[in-house]
């Protein structure tokens, strides 16, 4: 296990490997979320409370599992990068961060075009609303402090603090509605509990592993570059650039624009 | 139903194709943004490159 960490956690090894899955990953979410949006939008029946808005949680619901999942990641990634100062580790964390905020951000803004027909407000301060608010400002200070130092380690230090510290509010998000009884209804999810109907929950579900696959890319390819930007001087960027240049496919450094 | 009523949603277009909307653009976005952050570092580590060999 150990061996394997170090070794995935060369960024060498790291840039290979990813090259040869990313291919694959990009194509299963593309299906995937096809898949999805064909079973929400055609194949499942409209609600009969919520009527077709009831379409808006197939992209509402996985994006706010997203948004928390996301941050538990980050906050564990910056913490293995903090105590065994693995540069992997800091560069995903970093790089999740936006991905985060961009799924939190959908999260709170699909959710305020449902509530607006659904319960006649775009906007209550209802305990899940608000402490999802919270984790959108939690993402941003992260990336503002990640922007604030020069110093590389130094930044991945000071926001690591801050992305541990603020994993906090993701239980408190995830048992609001459950803690206090305000406008949010409770979760018709879990092992065993479904209350949805099958025809709602597959596309549901086919969506909420899309857009977990999604991340995925999005956090290979952004990954992949922050490695090639950090790591321009080592050895092995090098013969990658030389290898490059070689071939003829590539030609000038310039037809890359 | 026909192409009119599913666009229509019921009358609830608006709110449905807006959030449809907004996570089409944010992430296409997050995808965007990051190959061209992976063309911008290769562009970069390319010209070193031929710089270096122009030396050589």
């Amino acid at each position: 296990m150990w061996l394997w960490i170090h070794k995935f956690g060369s960024p060498k090894y790291f840039y290979n490997v990813s090259g040869k899955i990313l291919p694959w990953v990009a194509g299963a979410t593309a299906l995937l979320i096809v898949i999805g949006l064909y079973l929400g939008l055609f194949a499942s029946p409209a609600d009969y409370q919520q009527r077709e808005t009831v379409r808006i949680m197939y992209i509402h619901v996985p994006s706010a599992w997203n948004s928390m999942f996301i941050y538990l990641l980050m906050a564990a990634s910056a913490a293995i990068g903090l105590i065994w100062n693995i540069k992997l580790a800091d560069i995903v964390a970093a790089v999740s961060a936006p991905i985060g905020a961009s799924f939190t951000f959908i999260t709170l803004v699909t959710g305020s075009l449902w509530g607006k027909p659904m319960w006649g407000t775009w906007w209550e301060w209802d305990a899940r609303l608000t402490s999802e608010l919270i984790l959108l400002f939690l993402y941003l200070g992260y990336i503002a402090l990640q922007s604030a130092f020069e110093d590389r380690r130094l930044a991945a230090r000071a926001s690591a603090v801050l992305a541990i510290v603020g994993a906090v509010n993701v239980p408190i998000i995830y048992y609001s509605v459950q803690w206090w009884n305000t406008l949010h209804q409770p979760q018709s999810l879990g092992v065993g509990m479904s209350t949805i109907h099958p025809s709602m929950l597959w596309p549901l579900l086919i969506m909420a592993l899309g857009f977990k696959l999604l991340y995925v890319v999005i956090l290979l390819m952004r990954t992949r570059a922050e490695v090639l930007e950090r790591e321009r001087n080592n050895a092995w960027v090098q013969e990658l650039a030389q290898a490059l240049v070689g071939k003829s496919v590539i030609g000038s450094a310039n037809e890359y624009r | 139903m026909n192409i009119a009523e599913f666009f229509h949603m019921d009358g609830y277009a608006l709110y449905v194709w807006g959030a449809y909307g907004v996570t089409l653009v944010v992430l296409s976005l997050n995808v965007i943004l990051a190959r061209q952050q992976q063309r911008k570092a290769l562009r970069a580590i390319l010209r070193a490159a031929q710089r270096n060999r122009s030396l050589v």
